[in-house]
Parts: C-alpha cells; sequence; structure tokens
C-alpha cells in the first residue's frame, strides 16, 4: 500500500466515529415507542362495507394474485345482488392496493395495521363478519384522502435528525 | 524443492456471508489464489415473465416491484414507460416531474445499500452500512408517505398516479435534499480516503473497457471503467433532457472507481431533484386511462437508467387485456458475465469485494 | 526480595517480605484468585465496552434489554454458550480438538502474573518480566494452531496457518518497540519500569507505542487485522467447528488477550498506575478501558486487510521503523542523560512523525497488477 496520505485518510475517519458518539442514537426502541406510519399505509387487512358492496367482483377480477373470493346469489325480492361469501385470504395477498383502487362503489378500503399475526395459516383468511369495520380495526388513507385527513401524522427521521451536529 | 500443491475447489455457497442474495461461485483455489471461478445463479427463479402473461396489464405492475426489490420505483418506471410506448397513452406534465423525482430518489437509496455493503464486504464493520442506513431511511420514510409501503411500493400506474402527493411530502423531500450532501461529505471523510480501503480496492478487479463494451455492461460498471454511456443522456426517456447534470466516469476500472462513481451519482441525483422540484407544475396526475387497457397488437422496448444499469422492457401485446410476452433485460445479469475475468488471478478476499463492487441483486438476475 | 535461580525454597522462605503472614504459598493464592476474578470480570466490562460503544459510534444502541444498560448481556451471552451442544467432528483429533482451547487461554491468564497494580502488588516480580510476557504470549499461537488442525477441515487450517504466519512476523517489531522502554528504564522487571516513568514513556517513545500498538493489535487479531478469525468473507477462520464452552473459551481468549495487551501498553508506555489523587489500581484500571476503548475505536472504523498486505506491512513498515527507533533510541539514552529529561519528548515527537511521513512516502508495498 502506498501510504501517499500519510495517514492523514485514517486519522480522518477516526474524526467521525467519534463524533458519532455523542449523537443522539436513532433507534426506536420499539414495544415501548412507536412511530406512526404512513396515513396511506397499506397493511395487513382489508375492510369491507357491506352496505355499499353489490358484489360486482371487480375486486376479485384485479387482484393480480386471486386471493378475493366472492359468493353471491340473487335477491329477487329486493331486486340486488346479495353477498353471501366474501372472503379474503390475506396469506395470498401482497398488499398491493389494486382492489381498493379498482372497487367502482367504494368499498373496499386497505387496513392500518400490522401487527396482525396468526398462529395459524388458516387463521389467515377473513370472512365477511371479520372485515366488517370496527374500532380496532382501523381504515388507513389509501386512496382515499378524507379518510387520511383524519390519521395521525407520520414521524419522519428527516425531522428527527434536524442537522449534521 | 518445489512443494507439489494441487488446485481445489471451494464453493462461495448459496448462502452468502455478503449482502448479496443466493449466488453461488464455484471457485478453483490453488493456494489462496483463483485459478477458475463458475457462477451458478438461478436459485431465485420465480417465473415472473411468465407470470406477467397471465396478469392485466395493471396487475403486472406489483411484480415489476419484486425484480430488483431494492429500487423498486425503477423497475415500475420501466415497465409503465414501456406500456405508454406500446399504447400511445400521453402522460401529464405534473406526473412526469414526480416520476423524475421519485425515480432520482429511489438511484439515491440504491447506491446507498451498494456502497454500504461494498464497504462492508471490505471489512468496515458495519459502521458506513448503518451510517448509510440511516439514510435510506429518510428516503424509505418519504416513500412510505406517498405509496404507503416501504419495500415494493406499486406507486406508479399507466399514465400517471392514482393519487397526488401528499402536502408534506414537498417540505420533507426540502430538508432532506438540504442535510444529503453534508451526509455524503461525512461518508467521504470516513472511508474515501482511508489507506486501507485504497489498498484493498484500487487496482483490484479491473474492467477493461473494450471487455465492458462487449459484454454489454451498463450502469456504474461501465461508466466506472470510463466509458461515457448513460441512457438518460443519451437516449433521454421521459424528460430527462430538461434538466442539467453530469455523467461520473472512472478511469481505471478498479472496485474503487465504481464505488467512487456510485458516490458521485449520489450528488448528481440530488442535483436533479433540487431542479425538479422548482420546476414541479400543478394539475392532474393522471391521462384518462380505462380501467383495462387493451393496446393495440405490436410490440414496444423501453429502457431507463436504472440504478443498476440499463433496464429494459420488451412487451409484445395482441390486443387483449393482458401482456401477449413481456421480457425483462436484466442489468445484473449481463454485468455479472464479467465477473470470471474480473476474478482470475486474485485472491479469495479480493474476490469477495469484486463481487460487492458490481453491485447485483439477486432478483434481477434470476427474474 | 526476589529470589535468582540457584537459591533453595529455604533461602527463599526466609527472604520474604515482612508483611505477608502466611507465606509465600498465602502471597499466591490471594494473587491468584485477585488475578482469575480480575480478568474475568474485566472481561465481561470488555464486552460490554465493545458492544455499547461500538453501537454508539454506528449511531444506534448497544445491548440495552439485559439488565439496566445491558450490563448483564455478557452474563446472557456465557449462560446461552453454556447450554450448547458441544459438537466434535467425526474424524477430528479429538484430544488436539479438546486440549486447544486451553492451551490458548492459559498463557493470557498467565501474562498477569508479572503486570504491577500496585507498587509491589504483583503475583510475582521477576526481574526479566517483559521477557517472560513475550515468551508466554507466544504459546497461544500453539494453541490456535492445534485448533486449526485438530478440526479436520481445510478452511479452519488455512486460517490458523494465516494466524501463525501473522503472529510470527508480528512478534519481531513488538519486541523491538519492548526494547526501546527497556532501554530508557533500565530493567526488563515491569515494576522498576512502571517506577521509572516520571515521565510516561508514550512521550519518549511516540513510535515506540504506534509500533506496539499496530503489532499488539495484529498479535490479537482485532481489527484491522482480524482476517484470521472473523473472516466473514469466507470462513469463520480456526474456530468454525467449536461450540459450547469450547468456543466461549475462544472468544475469552480474544478479550483476554486485547487485555493483556492493554495490560501491558499501560504498564509500558502510560505509567501503569502512577496517576495523582485517585488510589492506583483505580488508575490501572482507568488506563486499560482507555486503551481498549481506542482499540474498539479502531476496529469500528477500519476495513480489513488483505493477507499479503499483512505481511507486507510487517516486514517492510514496521520492522525497519522499530530497528531505526532502536537505534535513535540508543543514542539517545548513551548521549544524553537523566537530566534532559523534557528536551527528549518534542525530539522524539519530531522524530517519529519524520520517520513516519518519510518511511510511507519511500515504501510501496504490495504488489498490485497496476501501478496506484
Amino acid at each position: 500500500m502506498k501510504f501517499e496520505r500519510y495517514g492523514k485518510g485514517i486519522a480522518k475517519g477516526l474524526t467521525v466515529t467519534i463524533r458519532h458518539m455523542f449523537r443522539h442514537p436513532v433507534t426506536v426502541q420499539y414495544p415501548e415507542q412507536r412511530l406512526n406510519t404512513s396515513r396511506r399505509f397499506r397493511g395487513n387487512e382489508l375492510i369491507w362495507d357491506n352496505v355499499k358492496c353489490t358484489g360486482c367482483g371487480t375486486c376479485a377480477k384485479t387482484c393480480p394474485q386471486g386471493a378475493i373470493e366472492i359468493v353471491t346469489s340473487t335477491n329477487l325480492v329486493e331486486n340486488k345482488y346479495e353477498v353471501e361469501k366474501y372472503q379474503i385470504d390475506t396469506g395470498y395477498c401482497i398488499q398491493c392496493g389494486l382492489c381498493v383502487e379498482a372497487c367502482p362503489y367504494e368499498a373496499l378500503y386497505m387496513g392500518y395495521s400490522y401487527e396482525r399475526a396468526k398462529y395459524r395459516r388458516g387463521e389467515l383468511v377473513q370472512t365477511k363478519e371479520m372485515m366488517l369495520e370496527s374500532p380496532d380495526r382501523q381504515v388507513s388513507g389509501y386512496f382515499y384522502p378524507d379518510f387520511a385527513a383524519k390519521l395521525p401524522r407520520q414521524t419522519l427521521l428527516v425531522e428527527r435528525i434536524t442537522e449534521k451536529e | 524443492m518445489a512443494l507439489k500443491t494441487e488446485p481445489f475447489v471451494l464453493n462461495i455457497g448459496p448462502v452468502h456471508p455478503s449482502t448479496h442474495g443466493v449466488f453461488r461461485m464455484r471457485a478453483t483455489l490453488d493456494g489462496e489464489v483463483i485459478i477458475d471461478m463458475e457462477p451458478v445463479f438461478g436459485y431465485l427463479h420465480r417465473g415472473i415473465e411468465k407470470l406477467a402473461e397471465e396478469r392485466t396489464y395493471t396487475g403486472v405492475i406489483p411484480l415489476t416491484d419484486r425484480l430488483d426489490y431494492l429500487a423498486s420505483m425503477s423497475n415500475n418506471l420501466a415497465y409503465v414507460l414501456a406500456v405508454e410506448k406500446l399504447a400511445g397513452i400521453p402522460v401529464p406534465e405534473r406526473a412526469e416531474y414526480l416520476r423524475v423525482i421519485l425515480a432520482e430518489l429511489q438511484r439515491i437509496a440504491s447506491h446507498l445499500i451498494a456502497v454500504g455493503a461494498f464497504l462492508n464486504d471490505c471489512g468496515a464493520f458495519f459502521t458506513p452500512f448503518l451510517y448509510m442506513f440511516r439514510e435510506r431511511e429518510k428516503i424509505v420514510d418519504l416513500f412510505e408517505m406517498v405509496s404507503g409501503q416501504r419495500l415494493l411500493y406499486n406507486y406508479m400506474r399507466i399514465g400517471g398516479f392514482t393519487q397526488d402527493i401528499p402536502d408534506e411530502f414537498l417540505p420533507a423531500l426540502d430538508k432532506f435534499v438540504r442535510q444529503m450532501p453534508g451526509f455524503i461529505d461525512e461518508y467521504d471523510r470516513l472511508l474515501a480516503e482511508n489507506e486501507i480501503l485504497l489498498a484493498r480496492a484500487k487496482g483490484v478487479g479491473i474492467l477493461p473497457k473494450e471487455l465492458a463494451i462487449n459484454i454489454c455492461a451498463s450502469g456504474p460498471v461501465l461508466r466506472g471503467s470510463g466509458v461515457n454511456w448513460d441512457i438518460r443522456k443519451v437516449d433521454p426517456y421521459s424528460i430527462y433532457d430538461r434538466f442539467e447534470f453530469d455523467i461520473p466516469t472512472g478511469s481505471a476500472g478498479d472496485c474503487y472507481d465504481r464505488y467512487r462513481v456510485r458516490v458521485q451519482e449520489m450528488r448528481q441525483s440530488l442535483r436533479i431533484i433540487e431542479q425538479a422540484m422548482k420546476q414541479l407544475p400543478s394539475g392532474a396526475v393522471r391521462s384518462e386511462v380505462p380501467h383495462l387497457i387493451h393496446p393495440p397488437a405490436g410490440e414496444a422496448y423501453a429502457h431507463i437508467e436504472a440504478p443498476k444499469g440499463e433496464l429494459g422492457f420488451y412487451l409484445v401485446s395482441d390486443n387483449s387485456i393482458a401482456p401477449y410476452r413481456c421480457h425483462i433485460r436484466a442489468p445484473s445479469l449481463m454485468n455479472l458475465t464479467a465477473l470470471r475475468e474480473m476474478m482470475l488471478g486474485w485472491k479469495i478476499q479480493d474476490a469477495i469485494i469484486i463481487f460487492g463492487s458490481i453491485d447485483i441483486t439477486m432478483g434481477e438476475v434470476d427474474r | 526480595m526476589i529470589p535468582s535461580p540457584g537459591l533453595s525454597l529455604e533461602h527463599y522462605w526466609q527472604t520474604l517480605p515482612p508483611d505477608w503472614p502466611g507465606g509465600f504459598w498465602w502471597h499466591w493464592l490471594v494473587f491468584t484468585v485477585i488475578i482469575i476474578a480480575f480478568i474475568l470480570m474485566l472481561v465481561m466490562g470488555y464486552i460490554w465496552i465493545e458492544r455499547r460503544g461500538m453501537g454508539r459510534m454506528q449511531a444506534r444502541l448497544g445491548p440495552n434489554r439485559a439488565g439496566p444498560f445491558g450490563l448483564l448481556q455478557p452474563v446472557a451471552d456465557a449462560v446461552k454458550v453454556l447450554t450448547k451442544e458441544d459438537l466434535v467432528p467425526a474424524n477430528a483429533d479429538k484430544i488436539v480438538h479438546w486440549l486447544a482451547p486451553v492451551v490458548a487461554f492459559a498463557p493470557a491468564l498467565m501474562i498477569f502474573a508479572v503486570v504491577p497494580f500496585q507498587d509491589g502488588a504483583l503475583l510475582a516480580d521477576l526481574n526479566i518480566g517483559i521477557l517472560y510476557v513475550v515468551a508466554i504470549s507466544s504459546v497461544s499461537t500453539v494453541g490456535i494452531f492445534m485448533a486449526g488442525w485438530g478440526s479436520n477441515n481445510k478452511y479452519s487450517l488455512l486460517g490458523a496457518m494465516r494466524n501463525v504466519a501473522a503472529v510470527v512476523s508480528y512478534e519481531i517489531p513488538l519486541i523491538l518497540a519492548i526494547i526501546g522502554v527497556v532501554l530508557i528504564a533500565g530493567s526488563l522487571s515491569l515494576n522498576d519500569i512502571v517506577l521509572a516513568q516520571n515521565i510516561p514513556f508514550i512521550l519518549l517513545q511516540p513510535l515506540g507505542f504506534l509500533l506496539f500498538f499496530i503489532a499488539g493489535c495484529a498479535e490479537i487479531n482485532r481489527s484491522p487485522f482480524d482476517l484470521m478469525e472473523a473472516d466473514s468473507e469466507l470462513v469463520a477462520g480456526f474456530h468454525i467447528e467449536y461450540s459450547g464452552m469450547k468456543f466461549a473459551l475462544f472468544y475469552l481468549v480474544e478479550y483476554a488477550e486485547a487485555l493483556a495487551i492493554s495490560a501491558i501498553i499501560t504498564t509500558l508506555f502510560l505509567g501503569g498506575w502512577r496517576g495523582p489523587a485517585l488510589p492506583p489500581w483505580l488508575w490501572f484500571l482507568l488506563k486499560v478501558i482507555l486503551v481498549f476503548f481506542v482499540m474498539v475505536w479502531t476496529r469500528t472504523t477500519f476495513p480489513r486487510v488483505r493477507i499479503d498486505q499483512l505481511m507486507a506491512l510487517a516486514w517492510k513498515f514496521l520492522l525497519p521503523l522499530a530497528l531505526i527507533n532502536l537505534i535513535i533510541t540508543a543514542i539517545q539514552v548513551l548521549a544524553w542523560s537523566e537530566a534532559l529529561l523534557w528536551v527528549m519528548i518534542p525530539v522524539n515527537i519530531a522524530i517519529m512523525v519524520i520517520l513516519v511521513l518519510l518511511w510511507s512516502k519511500l515504501s510501496k508495498l504490495g504488489w498490485g497488477r497496476v501501478e496506484v
């Protein structure tokens, strides 16, 4: 090796490392401190509105994975489709959000949470009842700006570290 | 009296010590010097080109995310440009500028990983890797704000984007662009002139200019060897001809030059982003496109300067809702073909560095 | 009174210092227990310092879940390692494989027999102190080579042979740097060297300190020279085939040797236990931790060197500098006496700077295929 820089490069590197010791670390202690995810976060689950849904099946046709299964029957009394089975296998779902964008009646929303681990694969399949909106299944603002406005602001790392100190 | 030695075969195996994916090199060693090397890949083949024939044109976009999974926006951009070329769909101005901003941000993020992993392979025990991941975290936060996911964005659509950027994107991007040059200077101060790194990486793994052109290398591998070829200047796509930026080239074609080229490209990307932010018009972000696209029968090839090189999509359509054939020209695969020539005669430790400096992602190589 | 070889044990018992009531065996027992406890506690402290320190330098927290501030992390590591299965490869040489960690670890402990914690407080004040240290520290290389051979694995043999080559090469600049200090202090005994340091020898021998530090880091396989054991590029070096408590012993060897080298550096160059206000053993501890902190700092910053560059560094860069340092020190000791000590400091620092710059310009190490 030619030490053409006489060890200066080595010394400069050492100063960078030692200055980092005096900065605040960027680690977030996970279970105690949580960061806010983005308002448009595409979470692990989907939320379905059974009033607006007509059973047209556009979401199922758009899904690249084929994770949505819809079974309908006709209800001749009220002259509409009755959705008997609306099931999404979140094990197949890749959370791309194309189904949410495709629904013409705005009946499908992405979920907001990410801590939905299950112990068995069978529990990943979400049936009609499990997909209704409830207080612990929050709706994400993906594709719906009015829902996004209600969610908390995302924490950004670029705002936590303001200068090179 | 010379000792009788015989060469032995070493399997630098699919479970790789460094973070480049599942790639296997069967190296024949004589002592510590490599005398022959055979790359074996295909461990990550998922059949993306075949799967693309079964999904609609919009449904292929999540698939393209998973090619070079560290630079998803670029892959989306290449595919979407190909479809728009095929179907003749115009794109509004605001969408073009946003595409440029996102693609350049993605280039910075990808080069951060490339440089970090290269320095990690050299032996600097995760320090530059972690520093660069801190910067990449800022970029990924911006992408999360825009698209909702942190790695596989699926944000670009044919004809633009579905949703405009939120209000807090531009102020955050502005803060990032102002902070970033200082951090790049800090990385240079940390390791760019370090004598040990110079000894390890200068003169090692040289790719001569003629060989680089002959094997159709592209990206920083080609530019590190001294060839001034960047698709953004040579065959401008989107609106790249409206921006002012330089193309950094190396001179010797060794690992150190490729590393420097990547760092300089990060600075140039910041320049482009600043210009694009100033010129960003208002307006719609998506032109009127039907839900299911039926392009006329024909073929189109669109290529972009992805962070790893020239990424191209070749689409053949037969007027149905799905592509008839989708072929992906992956830059990492082409760059990989020169690996054997670069490695012969060097030692095992150099082999790891050379492999790290080409910067491949197995998702692209195997598709 | 120190016994010289040739006297009988009877004579020695009568010449014992008066403050040891029980006699020789009590002195030996108390100090052995103190040394073993000190080493083990401090090694755990070292592991903690390294992981926390490296974490803070990398803009993250180190371990902080096991106990307050992660202080029990080494304990958790020890418990984990003790409960692992002890695998021995099928065709391995069983005795060699079993004995290797022991042979590697024992010298690291034995070095502390001659390191002074306080004035006169050491296990055995040998009058060949530093020579004993150098001799013993070479034995652990034999242990490492036994590990490489006994594992019946090509790659661990490769790592072990690299290690032997490197250690043998770096012994020589190490010893020459030590001789510089010995010339100034006038004695090989470590206690006398500390007592002779009215000015810490780092100021009088800056080049010697640099050489000793680099050679010491190379001897104990620490970054930037850790290609023998943390060879994450390819294989894990000589301790691939070890698991369980034997692996823990190798892990311990690395930190115990780091502790030993820091203790030797403190004694030779930084003034041992000397210091104004605090008790002497506390000064010793602080200095040892400071030296280790510098080692952690260099580990965090630098990439690794390649094996042929490692050898070239030893033979072409450190060895000539060590010889020149020795000659200049000898001239200084002969020509100038005690009175002009303060003048020597800037003179020596200037000599070091000039030599390092000059030698860097002149030396072109390693063979690259292209002129760089």
